[in-house]
């Protein structure tokens, strides 16, 4: 287990996505809806009549949770109903620890990591803290003492449970391409690019001097290397996440809300608010795997460092490149925010059928082919190098 | 010496949890936490010995999945402690009892008898890499009969499971 020489930077990252990411979610789902829905959306909240974009909403919405009776099922179990919301928050805020803002940086005479654990196994990690989440689910629905909490923790359980499948198998073929599971060298192995006329020059079509082979070069990222991976993937990640179209274990129309029916106050807010650390979470992650990190396409650590001391000196140029790297990486992270609520505002619910259709016949079955033809193609790739 | 307060207090978290599983056999949604508070002790013990590919697969597929599939049934069958029969046969519980004495004693034995000191291990050890490198050249063979078998148990439950619908 190694940490960064130098973590602060990266533990100031971390809390300013929990603290500002996390709560602006709210009025994200808001703004965006709204938008979507041709409404005006969130504008009623307001401080002497300053209305801000309905950014007050959030602190409203706090006061309110922090100030609501806290109602508790008779019959219930008080222990795990209290348990309960603290369990699903926890493996969300946690999981953002092995997420990488930038690359590695040397100034004044000290390592700078962007990332507050750099973990062998970084993906797994993520994985097994995801998959601990359940368990606030499905007790919440267990401790409420109510056929409809039962059944949506039920529901929870057979969907995490279906999904996490087709979600670990997605990725190995990332795996296989970059050689690697942790994160931080996934970012570095991105920045790479492959010559797309290349195979013309092994083949021997083209001469020694043909310029023109060399001339279209893509960056390595996952999506383009592995875009079947990067939709399963996504659609698992959503999945697990169980909002809309995957949210028939609160599905309003048949079970009220599911395995929180019977919450108020703030311990509601905590299930909404691991909900939406979620989201940020699965933005990361996958901004992190395929979306090359905290990389510009075309510019990678060193050529941008190289540029910058020119003009600033080697430790101005660390520094800044480090700014541009974070910068970089929130406006892909805030991107995949965007997709996520765009694709939740667009489709409807699936049946709960249709939910086990897609991950057991359909992403599972594909997953397993990605990785035997991943496999082909880099075997095939390595004989045309060697 | 952090290492140390961490080992007991993870080693009796096991242990406690473990003792739980068996005491709470009148409320299996407890038995089932006690199982899972266990499991997560246990990984945070193998990662401790540097085994942490080991600790977080034991975290993602007994804790995540496997304990989360025995919630599943037992709130699908949603028992209450009547349903559960009468109690236990004392014979039981005496067998139940030296054959744990018997297990103690032999590991007291067992274990007292090793050296004190192990050799450095390298940088290298307990990463994916090290394991999977070791799962398929040194124990292939090990290895492709659990995959096997793992399959054969895949197809029985489909089997069973289609007999139950037709």
């Amino acid at each position: 287990m190694e940490v960064g020489a130098y973590v602060p930077v990266a533990l100031f990252l971390f809390a300013m996505v929990m603290l500002v990411f996390a709560p602006l979610m709210t009025w994200v789902e808001r703004k965006q809806s709204a938008l979507m829905q041709d409404r005006i959306g969130a504008n009623r909240a307001d401080i002497f009549g300053i209305r801000a974009i309905g950014l007050l909403h959030p602190v409203a919405d706090v006061i309110k949770m922090i100030t609501k009776e806290d109602t508790f099922p008779t019959g219930g179990n008080r222990l795990l109903h209290t348990l309960a919301p603290i369990i699903a928050t926890i493996p969300a805020v946690i999981s953002f620890a092995v997420i990488p803002y930038g690359g590695s940086y040397e100034a004044w005479g000290a390592r700078w990591d962007l990332v507050v654990a750099d973990l062998d196994y970084g993906v797994l990690y993520i994985f097994a803290v995801g998959s601990l989440a359940t368990y606030g689910s499905v007790l919440a629905g267990w401790a409420s003492n109510n056929n409809w909490g039962m059944l949506g923790g039920v529901r929870v359980a057979a969907q995490m449970i279906s999904y996490e499948v087709a979600m670990g198998v997605s990725v190995v073929g990332v795996f296989m391409i970059y050689g690697t599971l942790r994160l931080t060298d996934m970012g570095f192995a991105q920045q790479e690019t492959f010559r797309l006329l290349g195979f013309i020059e092994h083949l021997g079509w083209a001469g020694p001097g043909s310029w023109w082979v060399d001339l279209i070069k893509i960056p390595m990222w996952g999506i383009i290397l592995q875009p079947l991976a990067f939709w399963i993937f996504l659609t698992a990640l959503m999945a697990e996440n169980k909002r809309a179209p995957f949210d028939v274990p609160e599905g309003e129309s048949e079970i009220i809300a599911g395995y929180f029916i019977e919450y108020s106050g703030m311990k509601f807010g905590l299930f909404y608010m691991g909900e939406w650390i979620e989201i940020v979470v699965i933005s990361g992650l996958m901004t992190a795997m395929f979306l090359g990190g905290w990389s510009i396409p075309y510019l990678p650590d060193h050529v941008l460092v190289d540029a910058l001391a020119y003009a600033l000196g080697p430790d101005m140029a660390n520094v800044l490149a480090m700014v541009v790297h974070v910068v970089v990486f929130f406006l892909k992270v805030i991107f995949m925010i965007f997709f996520q609520q765009l694709v939740r505002w667009s489709v409807p619910r699936f049946r709960y059928d249709q939910v086990m259709n897609l991950g057991w016949k359909i992403l599972l079955p594909l997953s397993i082919a990605n990785i035997v033809v991943t496999g082909f193609v880099i075997l095939v790739v390595q004989g045309m190098m060697s | 010496m952090t290492e140390q307060v961490l080992f007991y207090v993870f080693s009796f978290a096991a242990l406690l949890s473990a003792g739980g599983v068996v005491l709470n056999v009148r409320n299996t949604v407890y038995a089932a936490l006690c199982l899972v508070v266990s499991m997560l002790s246990l990984a945070v013990l193998f990662i401790m010995l540097s085994a942490e590919f080991i600790g977080v697969i034991q975290v993602m597929v007994y804790a995540g999945a496997i304990v989360v599939l025995f919630l599943f049934v037992i709130m699908l069958l949603n028992l209450k402690s009547e349903d559960m029969g009468a109690e236990s046969q004392p014979l039981l519980k005496l067998v139940g009892t030296l054959l744990i004495l018997v297990v103690s004693v032999k590991l007291v034995a067992l274990l007292s008898g090793t050296r004190k000191s192990w050799p450095e291990l390298d940088s290298e050890f307990g990463t994916v890499k090290a394991v999977g490198g070791v799962l398929y050249t040194d124990y292939l063979l090990a290895f492709e009969i659990a995959g096997v078998l793992l399959l054969a148990g895949l197809v029985a439950a489909v089997v069973i499971g289609k007999q139950r619908i037709d």
